[in-house]
């Protein structure tokens, strides 16, 4: 796990039963979330995915890769374009810094609208 | 008139909302029905919790009421009243001091940090609200968040995209290296520099030869003729004097190199394409590909 290193690509399918189950997981019961009639009303294009799992999502990515010992330490993200129900959300990642066992991974989720979610990951990996 | 920053300065004061206690102590059901829905094989979480569930815990559910101290929904009152009614989170930093176990119980704190506006954004005029919480276990802090939110007025329709004039297009940066490119492009020749000792094309052009070191360089006039060898569809973001979407592609030449132009029409590896020459103004002739009639 070197500075530059990219990890693999990663889809998720954002189906309506996703972003539903995610957001009741992570108790988030705006209707947004799950409810498309009233999502609609309120000027967006159908239910999207909720923001603790975005962190979740790329939480997921990083450990995915970098394996179970890795310790998350901070995920810091910031959010662009909704991920909505139907789309297929890519990951994208690459180590941008590293001292020791601390590593700093930078994540991009995009969909065909633009970019979902840009952030960080820091984590420690066994020596 | 609501000052919204007056308001924003007397929530700020009062500091720390009162701790919350999670309904819930961290408990492995919730960490299961996580781990289910994000699709999370990890193995380690049957005595932690997932470190991104942090604010799970804490969240105030279906019938939830937010408390009369919490400064986020004091500020979101303020700024509904103000006619900024529509809200979209930005922004979640999460710090995890250490992972929680199961068992634990979790109470948070939320502080407003600081509130920035009135800012026009693609979504409408609104005002940036960031809030600091921290998760403690007991006395111990265990995680803290920075959460921003846009609290906005929807626009009434979305603005327009800006019209970007010709005039104002990117204009290459031309040097005693590229010059001869640039006047070749002028007189509708597209020269490949060659080297003045050794005689190796070469592209995009430079001060010394790679291969022998020469300083002299001289150039060929290309016959402007080659295949595709790749190419990119841009969409994002606007580039000034273009519409989007466009297509770069890189064109290998019958002589050998390759050089980056905008294909007019579908691309395809392997489309064989010829040059042509756009007449910016005076000073400046663009070469770009466009697929050979030939072909």
């Amino acid at each position: 796990m070197r500075i530059g290193d990219s990890l693999p690509e990663w889809h998720v399918e954002a189906t309506p039963t996703f972003v539903i189950s995610t957001a009741l997981a992570t108790r988030d019961f705006q209707d947004v979330h799950h409810d498309r009639d009233l999502a609609i009303q309120r000027g967006s294009k159908d239910i999207f995915i909720n923001i603790l799992t975005t962190t979740g999502l790329v939480q997921r990515y990083v450990t995915d890769w970098a394996g179970p010992e890795a310790l998350v330490r901070q995920v810091n993200i910031r959010l662009g374009a909704p991920c909505y129900a139907y789309d297929t959300l890519k990951f994208f990642g690459q180590v941008i810094e590293r001292e020791e066992q601390d590593l700093t991974i930078e994540v991009v989720g995009r969909t065909d609208h633009g970019d979902h979610v840009t952030g960080t990951v820091k984590i420690e990996v066994p020596a | 008139m609501i000052d919204v920053e007056k308001e924003a300065a007397r929530i700020a004061e009062q500091g720390e909302s009162a701790p919350r206690l999670a309904r819930d102590p961290v408990n492995l059901p919730m960490i299961n029905n996580w781990l289910e829905a994000i699709g999370d094989q990890h193995p380690g979480y049957t005595e932690v919790a997932p470190p991104a569930m942090v604010q799970v815990w804490t969240m105030a559910g279906l019938h939830g009421q937010r408390t009369l101290d919490d400064p986020l929904g004091a500020m979101m009152k303020i700024l509904d009243e103000a006619g900024f009614t529509s809200v979209v989170a930005t922004n979640s930093d999460q710090t995890y001091h250490r992972y929680l176990k199961v068992g634990e119980h979790v109470s948070v704190t939320t502080s407003l940090e600081d509130v920035t506006g009135p800012k026009k954004t693609a979504l409408g005029e609104g005002w940036f609200v960031t809030t600091r919480s921290t998760w403690y276990v007991g006395d111990e802090p265990v995680a803290e968040m920075r959460f921003r939110v846009l609290k906005f007025r929807p626009a009434e329709k979305p603005a327009p995209r800006p019209e970007v004039p010709k005039a104002q297009a990117i204009r290459p940066a031309i040097n005693r290296d590229t010059e001869y490119f640039w006047e070749g492009c002028r007189n509708e020749e597209l020269r490949i520099q060659r080297c003045g000792g050794c005689g190796l094309l070469r592209h995009p052009p430079g001060p010394m030869c790679p291969e022998c070191g020469a300083t002299k360089p001289k150039y060929l006039v290309s016959d402007g003729r080659g295949v595709v060898y790749s190419y990119v569809v841009h969409h994002h973001p606007q580039v000034p004097g273009k519409q989007t979407p466009f297509v770069i592609a890189l064109v290998e030449l019958d002589e050998g190199v390759r050089m980056l132009g905008e294909l007019e029409g579908e691309p395809s590896i392997g489309l064989p394409v010829e040059v042509v020459f756009t007449k910016v103004d005076e000073e400046l002739t663009m070469p770009s590909w466009r697929p050979r009639a030939d072909r």
